[in-house]
């Protein structure tokens, strides 16, 4: 069955505060952004007799701002806007990858960054680089706001830890303290374009002047029900130099903070090798 | 409850239109069932082969993802306000020269996804065409002559 329009009841806010006040009221309404997921349920039809929640008239969520100490995306800054945004270049070139690698062009100048994350697949292609960049959501209901660290949203594959009412009202992403050595955002998929991640991972590496690193932050997408930061690989390579002997164990360390499985899309063994792989690539100075 | 409909006023090809229905019905399906613009193509209906793309305020988009209500007060650009068929535009010449006209159903998408890129500049470095377009999926050319057509065009923008 397609979608039957005259099923549908479309509440459209004017601003924020209505939003959140007509979301109190009907906690069971979609949030519609760009609708480059809603609306392909939609046209299937398994979201006939909804009540959909249109945010596309506020204004002032789709602005990217400057704040003290890094920027903000407003909850329908859509994927092409962050890639040409200047200071989103300038700071945060993972981003604008990832961003770039979601969908063709049609779905980047309508599918907002926010809706990437509210969305909740396991497989949101600019979760690594936000999870590397410790970005932090802000998320707002008519009762208040909060703040919640990136990899904090999600529950589980299409589940978030958002209650009734509660919508993402920006992402806030802080600049880095200084310039990482190495950077790296790498997708596999099945095809260049428009493909859903068979794996996705963003990392950033410091080393001091011997080579010992200072600082190292990775995180994957598609290798467990959310998205992760490798906590384990990370603390181990902390005051190490990148041998290819301790390459080799913190590659294998990945295991412990992912989980992945089979799916339509690849096996767990091929995740996890090719992954591995990955992270070699990205650890060997060399490269 | 609000009001399930209102009016809404947008432009389709530099026209004013009013449209009274229903606010979810799809951009595609009113463009091609009310306004009668059937040039634009339901490929998949789920926002992957492109060939609904029109153009959004000049951007281009999934024609078969967007509610009506979503386009109050913007403009809409579909294939047929490139030429017409005694006086073919540049670009439509082009697929035609090329071989990049086929069976035809991806056709108006490429057309609108490559006039996005003529008009906003775009170069004629085939690699940039071929991310240009890669919302955008054909099952006949093997897309060779495609970007020979996009890329035709787009050299002769740089030369003006």
């Amino acid at each position: 069955m397609r979608g039957a329009a005259v099923s549908m009841t479309v509440l459209r806010p004017k601003d924020a505060r209505e939003a959140l006040r007509l979301f109190a009221r009907r906690p069971d309404a979609l949030p519609l952004a760009g609708g480059t997921d809603l609306m392909v349920a939609w046209n299937l039809g398994s979201l006939n007799n909804r009540v959909i929640l249109d945010l596309s008239l506020l204004r002032e969520w789709s602005r990217i701002t400057r704040t003290e100490n890094g920027l903000r995306l407003g909850a329908l800054v859509t994927h092409a806007a962050a890639e040409r945004h200047p200071l989103v270049q300038r700071h945060f070139g993972l981003l604008v990858q990832a961003a770039a690698t979601v969908g063709g062009m049609q779905i980047q100048e309508r599918g907002t960054i926010a809706g990437n994350i509210a969305n909740a697949s396991p497989a949101a292609d600019t979760v690594p680089p936000l999870a590397v960049y410790d970005a932090r959501v802000h998320v707002a209901s008519a009762a208040g706001r909060r703040v919640v660290p990136i990899l904090e949203i999600f529950a589980g594959p299409k589940q978030t830890t958002l209650g009734p009412g509660e919508l993402i009202e920006a992402i806030d992403l802080p600049f880095l303290e200084k310039a990482p050595g190495r950077q790296m955002f790498r997708k596999v998929g099945t095809r260049a374009a428009q493909a859903i991640s068979k794996i996705v991972a963003a990392g950033l590496l410091w080393t001091a002047k011997d080579g010992a690193v200072t600082h190292v932050r990775v995180a994957l997408g598609s290798m467990a029900p959310t998205p992760r930061r490798l906590r384990q690989l990370e603390s181990y390579l902390v005051g190490r130099k990148l041998a290819a002997d301790t390459v080799r164990e913190a590659a294998a360390l990945l295991a412990a903070d992912v989980a992945p499985i089979d799916d339509v899309r690849s096996t767990a063994a091929y995740r996890l090798a090719t992954s591995q792989r990955l992270l070699e690539w990205f650890l060997t100075p060399a490269n | 409850m609000p009001p399930t409909s209102r009016v809404l006023e947008f432009t389709v090809n530099r026209t004013r239109r009013r449209y009274a229905g229903l606010p979810f019905r799809r951009l595609i399906d009113v463009l091609r069932e009310d306004l009668r613009l059937t040039g634009t193509k339901e490929g998949c209906g789920e926002g992957e082969c492109g060939s609904c793309t029109v153009l959004l305020d000049g951007a281009p988009v999934n024609s078969c993802l967007i509610p009506i209500c979503q386009v109050q007060g913007r403009s809409v650009r579909t294939v047929e306000s490139l030429g017409r068929p005694e006086s073919l535009n540049a670009l439509q010449q082009a697929f035609i020269d090329t071989g990049g006209a086929q069976c035809g159903i991806c056709t108006p998408g490429m057309l609108m996804t490559a006039t996005a890129w003529i008009e906003h500049g775009g170069s004629a470095d085939r690699d940039a065409i071929r991310r240009c377009l890669a919302g955008n999926l054909c099952r006949c050319t093997g897309y060779q002559h495609i970007v020979d057509a996009v890329t035709k065009v787009a050299r002769r923008g740089s030369r003006r």
